[in-house]
């Protein structure tokens, strides 16, 4: 077990001396919501009804701008190689490194959102199921999107086809993250939704390391 | 090279392997014995598969005909084996898994505790390659032939029974190569196999030598 935590170190350590990475996706989140109020105008009737979604969305999109390198770093160095060789099975691996990509990623998204709930005039009680909705749902996007990368890591420009092979995946996340608060925003039970965007993270935490992990040992060959 | 033979078997044997790449046969037929304390030498000219055979050793490869035995076991298997060395391989490649942004200790430290080796060895191996006093430099910094060191430092910490070594003298001095052969030598003494691929030439007394692809 101290492998997979050294692991999680490491790539932990690596985003914070890259600095950059979890800052601009935070940032990219930020702005792209903060566009919105210019795009459909400042009625707050309007923004309240569309706040769960965009905010979804762009966690969506956010979230999907640092898998392409997920894996290509390691990809790139030889490490991937030596990850695959050593005593730590690959599953774990790519679930260490997911862990890694959600702390760095999806967790700052996380923090940020009730600012945008907030300019998106959402009230109360949206708030605190968007954030219980999203500590849920953004490390089941890290998940997927994990196998993305690993199908698109060999490939010189992954980027695009990531998207492509990834975002279909995220809509069911979508659906009911935005499902849970829209139903507490109108006072229904957003419970079975919440519960729904659970069951998805329980079964993501296997079957992605695992599907991600065949894919990454095709792309070494 | 059976020399130590205790049991026939022991070692790793493999009887008429093949390689494909790229729907090309690279080469066929090839037999080889690595017994514990042996080394083989992988000769032959560029694009006769060297790589392509370590590679296949480390599992990254199936080969498509052949047939690859680690103690008279088929490699998969070996794993479930009580008692074996559950990372048994050591590879370096043209890659030095080098993280630029990480210190030149701490990625040596990184790879002790993902291989479970401890981080007890770090500076010695560090030093027993020449660049101990450049620990806590980012590895960025290094040159080629220092980073290549960096890459093999991790022999020192990531302990396993076989090294494949894809031309590791590549960028070297010629202290450094002699560090390197120290070290394939102290491997053996302990009861290592070690493969390697090379066009230098390389002080490994003993060592049997397989030659790919003669002139095709």
């Amino acid at each position: 077990m101290s492998a997979f935590w050294c692991l999680v170190r490491r790539d932990l350590r690596l985003a914070y001396r890259r600095g950059g990475d979890s800052v601009n996706v935070v940032i990219f989140f930020l702005l792209t919501v903060t566009l919105f109020p210019f795009g459909v105008g400042p009625e707050t009737a309007i923004l309240m009804r569309i706040a769960p979604g965009v905010i979804w969305v762009v966690a969506l999109l956010a979230a999907m701008l640092s898998l392409d390198r997920l894996f290509r770093g390691d990809f790139d160095d030889g490490s991937l190689d030596l990850m695959i060789l050593g005593p730590l099975p690959l599953e774990m691996t790519v679930l260490a490194k997911c862990l890694a990509h959600w702390l760095t990623t999806g967790l700052p998204l996380v923090i940020a959102s009730p600012l945008l709930a907030v300019l998106l005039a959402m009230d109360g009680e949206g708030f605190t199921t968007l954030i219980g909705t999203m500590l849920l749902g953004t490390p089941v996007l890290s998940l997927i999107g994990a196998i993305g990368a690993a199908l698109t890591v060999s490939l010189r420009s992954g980027g695009v086809l990531i998207s492509l092979l990834v975002l279909p995946l995220y809509i069911p996340v979508l659906i009911f993250g935005v499902g849970a608060v829209d139903a507490a925003v109108y006072g229904l039970a957003a419970r079975p939704h919440i519960l729904v965007l659970g069951a998805m993270l329980i079964v993501a935490l296997p079957l992605c390391p695992w599907a991600s992990a065949a894919a990454l040992r095709l792309s070494v060959e | 090279m059976s020399d130590q033979g205790s049991s026939a078997a022991s070692g790793i044997i493999a009887k008429g392997l093949s390689c494909e790449r790229g729907g090309r046969r690279v080469f066929e037929g090839v037999d080889f014995a690595v017994a514990p304390g042996a080394a083989l030498l992988l000769r032959g000219p560029n694009g006769s598969g060297k790589t392509s055979l370590l590679r296949m050793i480390a599992g990254f490869l199936e080969p498509p005909e052949g047939r690859l035995t680690w103690n008279g076991r088929p490699f998969g298997e070996v794993d479930d084996e009580a008692g074996d060395d559950p990372a048994r391989i050591a590879f370096v490649g043209h890659l030095d898994a080098v993280k630029r942004a990480l210190s030149v200790a701490e990625n040596l430290a990184f790879w002790a505790g993902l291989y479970g080796g401890g981080g007890g060895g770090v500076n010695q191996a560090l030093d027993r390659l020449g660049i101990g006093h450049l620990a806590e430099l980012p590895a960025r910094f290094l040159s080629a032939g220092q980073r290549r060191r960096l890459g093999l430092a991790r022999l020192m910490v990531t302990p396993a029974a076989l090294w494949l070594l894809d031309e590791p003298t590549v960028t070297l001095d010629e202290a450094s190569v002699a560090a390197v052969e120290a070290l394939i030598a102290e491997h053996r003494d302990g009861g290592g196999m070690v493969m390697v691929a090379t066009h230098a030439e390389m002080a490994i007394p003993g060592a049997a030598v397989l030659t790919l692809g003669a002139a095709r």
